[in-house]
């Protein structure tokens, strides 16, 4: 299985132990992972916000060039450039009028040819739940996570399609399939701020407490999410959350692919732990002592 | 050949921008017109009197009337014609306004386009042969396809002229929906107690017979002919020698979920679906039956005084004559778990109108309780959500479903009354109350049952702590609502039955995109198909309120016995006609009839002196669409009244 890798911006920079641990998975499981090189931006919120033609072209791009690797399908991890490179392709598919205009642009023709995948959709569709329970090499048994999807990653449900609008649980699957236990809990899909991040903090800091509340409440330890806003609204502001409203929540948000790295026995010093800013060591060391997680660092890298 | 034309002014309607006199005169050059003249109104008395004087006069033998369109005074003109002593077949119609005053504004150009439609006339009607209306005998019995309310009342209204109707209902027992319901808006009427004389009345008469548990295998034929198969499904018990003692049901240990009840309560596997169910005899479920599944059991067998069970009794299938078939389906209920927002149907807590009127029912599952189906505790705080399904085009159907206003309106009223410390609370898109003392029922329901109602979607529901929460917006306030629920009633839309489809293609009916009949006019055929004979009551044509179903079950019932009550039904001569020696039996026309009119025949063919098809129209089907002369290739089928003939004439006279 090889696939072209969009990792997008966060995985690059905010969101590097996405990156890490996505690709400690595929490498475990022999799924290959080439990036594309010299991608660019997929525009974002800011690109569809600012022009149309912009907001398509620019995934279009990046298209193009993971056409020029060969045939390869891509895979990208952020649910915000998996869903506008979704966006890019339908839009190029059945647009005939507007086509001709980002063909005008990026200075090639396209029409939607080259597919594109989130990586919980291949490991989850294309891998297969039932062998990546045979890769299972650590029992994780007695964790409980609350899967939490976010927005982008299943809307609009005729873009993106693989999985359930209301109620995805294709992440909850995999967790069954790993022996983690994902509480049943509601919020799945509630809204985490997203980019209001910075110019409304205090939104971002009452939605967060809402679903950092219900997972809590719920009896989750800790929440897995496939999208690097979503990780960094529940993580970053976890702080802030406390301060304001009281609280003494201490969940880590982690990535998917990275409960499913240590599954997979893979070292959990590769699949950046560390980075996070609510700390999952502890939780990780409990576990250690349980499970035999391995190696934990102790304390950040810079 | 004497053809007058009469040319009319229709006040200014027409005069006001074609000159009137200009094209009388202009036509009265043309060959075989012998006279030209104009008049006010053709369509009135004097007008009329006018035609008739010239034609005594004149001797004319063809009429053109230069006038509205012929869809409005056609009848009028022919009926005219036959008084004046000429076949009403040797008028045409010039249609000057429709086509010519109303869509012109230039007087002179105006002008010019009615001499020429005039023209065209002319040339048709000198072609125009004399035609006879035809007669074809009627089967003097009605079907009606359903038992609910809208088929009991067609069968009543059918019997009270003294005709005979059948009823053929799928359920074991006539009654629908109205059978389940508790109580009716905005009267509160007791359902049962007002369906349940009717549904006696209908099985006591001797005009009415009912086939339960049975469904339409069939239906061929025409209107005054339909020959409609019915299988009688097997109830395992004989209706003859059941005395409805109840033994049986008592006795047998098998427990299934009610479909009556909603699946809120239990039923036997041999079992009458309600108390006051018609005819008053058990049927077995074979599917949950200890003898059919496993060979066991056998106490119902065992117990029965009267011998009625019988476990080998097949389906049967009979066959009877129809002339005229009313259509009484009804609807069912939209399925909600295509909603995620609302739980896909997997909260027990969440459930829909029809559940509710079981459990207000004091017969019902629960004693006429209002509880939780989850943990059977007493519902205190109870959220309606209305237009589940309707007014929906994403996941469910376009149409408003018209009676969920007012049921929901009604529940929240009954709510109040089962428990006077609970309380509703309505979301809403609009009201729509729009019936006699509907909208006052709405503001009682409101105003003193204190029914809070906040006009905004729900976008989410789910458990949390045994109560359901549920998330909306109220956009009068334009606030995010948040109830701790502990009961959710659904206002599911009313849809069109599953097998809508099949039915109206057995029946030879048109459907709308919605799966629900086709009416022959919107507005002025609301009953009737476009199929002759068929009628449409209740809400297999559109939801419809009870008031409104048993109306237009009258309406459907007058419009069958005023085809029954003739001897003969008359027909319009303005249909297809085969020339059979050109027919080559190539049955492109069978197939291109949307209205099963021709079939193939066998003929003795004397220049072949062999027997060979052709085909052959029936005459009482035929509706003159001229689908069939269209698709024939050897021209060998011509549409009495528009025939090619007449047709190259008004084409060369342009």
């Amino acid at each position: 299985m090889r696939y072209a890798y969009y990792p997008g911006c966060s995985l690059h920079s905010t969101a590097k132990e996405y990156d890490l641990s996505a690709k400690e998975v595929a490498r475990s499981l022999g799924i290959e992972l080439m990036e594309i090189p010299d991608w660019i931006c997929c525009g974002a919120t800011p690109a569809h916000i600012t022009m149309n033609l912009l907001s398509i072209a620019l995934p279009v791009k990046n298209l193009l060039k993971a056409k020029s690797m060969g045939s390869y399908e891509v895979v990208a991890c952020c649910a915000a450039c998996f869903n506008r490179l979704k966006v890019a392709n339908a839009f190029m598919e059945t647009r005939d009028e507007d086509r001709r205009k980002v063909e005008d642009i990026v200075g090639e023709p396209y029409r939607g040819e080259v597919k594109v995948r989130h990586f919980l959709d291949v490991l989850a569709n294309q891998f297969g739940l039932k062998n990546l329970k045979e890769k299972v090499a650590r029992q994780l048994t007695g964790l409980k996570v609350a899967c939490y999807y976010g927005c982008l990653l299943t809307r609009p449900k005729d873009i993106t399609g693989f999985d359930d609008l209301e109620e995805p649980h294709l992440m909850d699957d995999m967790m069954k399939a790993i022996g983690v236990e994902p509480v049943n809990w509601p919020y799945k899909t509630e809204c985490c701020g997203a980019s209001f991040s910075l110019s409304r903090t205090d939104i971002v800091l009452r939605l967060s407490r809402d679903i950092l509340q219900m997972a809590s409440d719920e009896g989750a330890q800790a929440i897995v999410v496939a999208c690097p806003l979503c990780q960094s609204n529940l993580d970053l502001r976890q702080g802030m959350v406390n301060k304001k409203y009281n609280t003494n929540f201490n969940i880590p948000i982690l990535y998917f692919t990275q409960v499913l790295g240590l599954a997979l026995g893979i070292e959990a010093k590769k699949l950046g732990f560390e980075k996070h800013i609510v700390s999952p060591l502890s939780l990780l060391k409990e576990c250690s002592r349980r499970l035999n997680v391995g190696y934990i660092p102790t304390k950040r890298e810079p | 050949m004497k053809i007058g034309v009469f040319v009319c002014h229709c006040g200014t309607n027409i005069s006001a921008t074609v000159d009137v006199e200009e094209a009388a005169a202009a036509i009265g050059k043309l060959q075989n017109v012998k006279l030209s003249v104009t008049y006010r109104y053709m369509c009135s008395a004097p007008g009329q009197e006018l035609i008739k004087k010239a034609v005594r006069e004149e001797s004319l033998d063809r009429i053109v009337i230069a006038s509205c369109s012929p869809a409005l005074h056609e009848k009028t003109f022919r009926k005219c014609a036959e008084e004046a002593g000429i076949n009403p077949y040797l008028i045409e119609i010039a249609n000057i306004r429709e086509h010519c005053s109303w869509v012109h504004k230039e007087k002179k150009e105006a002008t010019r386009k009615a001499i020429e439609l005039v023209k065209i006339a002319v040339a048709k009607v000198a072609r125009n042969k004399p035609l006879k209306k035809t007669y074809v005998p009627i089967e003097k019995k009605v079907l009606i396809i359903g038992g609910g309310i809208s088929g009991v009342q067609s069968a009543i209204d059918i019997s009270f002229a003294k005709y005979p109707a059948v009823i053929v209902e799928r359920e074991p027992s006539i009654g629908g929906k109205m059978a389940q319901f508790d109580k009716t808006f905005p009267t509160l009427d007791c359902a049962a107690c007002i369906l349940t004389p009717k549904m006696v009345t209908v099985s006591q008469n001797k005009y009415v017979t009912i086939h339960t548990y049975s469904e339409i295998e069939s239906v061929t034929g025409h209107v005054g002919d339909f020959t409609v198969k019915i299988r009688k499904k097997a109830r395992s018990v004989d209706l003859d020698k059941c005395t409805g003692c109840g033994a049986c049901f008592a006795k047998c240990p098998v427990k299934v979920d009610s479909e009556f009840d909603m699946r809120l309560g239990k039923r036997k596997a041999i079992y009458v679906p309600f108390p006051q169910a018609v005819p008053n005899v058990p049927v077995i479920d074979r599917e949950h039956c200890l003898w059919f599944q496993k060979q066991t059991c056998g106490a119902c067998k065992k117990i029965c005084p009267f011998g009625a069970i019988n476990y080998e009794m097949p389906d049967e299938i009979i066959e009877e004559k129809f002339g005229a078939i009313i259509v009484a389906t009804g609807f069912t209920q939209f399925d909600h778990s295509v909603y995620g927002e609302y739980g896909y149907g997997k909260y027990k807590d969440v459930i829909t109108g029809l559940h509710f009127e079981r459990m207000a029912n004091s017969s019902g599952p629960t004693g006429g309780r209002i509880i939780r189906p989850s943990d059977g505790k007493e519902a205190q705080d109870v959220v309606f959500i209305q237009c589940v399904g309707s007014r929906d085009e994403q996941k469910g159907v376009p149409y408003c479903s018209r009676v969920c206003c007012m049921y929901t309106a009604k529940h929240a009223l009954l709510l109040k009354e089962h428990n006077k410390d609970a309380q509703a609370y309505v979301f809403y898109i609009d009201i729509r109350a729009a019936g006699k003392n509907y909208e006052e029922f709405v503001k009682k329901v409101q105003d003193e049952y204190g029914a809070i109602y906040l006009r905004g979607r729900v976008s989410r529901i789910f458990e949390k702590k045994g109560k359901l929460i549920v998330r909306g917006a109220d956009t009068l306030s334009g606030s995010q609502i948040e109830i701790k629920a502990d009961l959710v009633v659904l206002a599911t839309g009313l849809i069109a039955q599953g097998d809508a489809v099949e039915l109206a293609q057995m029946l030879h009916i048109p459907y709308d995109q919605n799966k629900l009949f086709t009416e022959a006019h919107p507005k002025l055929a609301p009953a009737e198909t476009i199929t002759s004979g068929i009628f449409l009551t209740g809400a297999c044509q559109s939801p419809k309120d009870i008031p409104d179903t048993v109306a237009t079950a009258s309406a459907a019932s007058v419009k069958a016995l005023g085809l029954l009550i003739q001897g003969e039904l008359e027909r319009e001569p303005l249909i297809a006609k085969v020339n059979t020696d050109l027919c080559s039996g190539c049955k492109a026309c069978v197939i291109a009839c949307p209205f099963r009119a021709i079939e193939m025949k066998e003929i003795e063919d004397k220049k072949l002196k062999r027997k060979r098809n052709a085909a052959q129209v029936i005459e009482g089907v035929c509706t003159g669409c001229g689908n069939c002369t269209a698709v024939c290739r050897m021209a060998a089928i011509d549409l009495e009244g528009f025939s090619d003939k007449q047709i190259m004439g008004e084409i060369e006279a342009l």
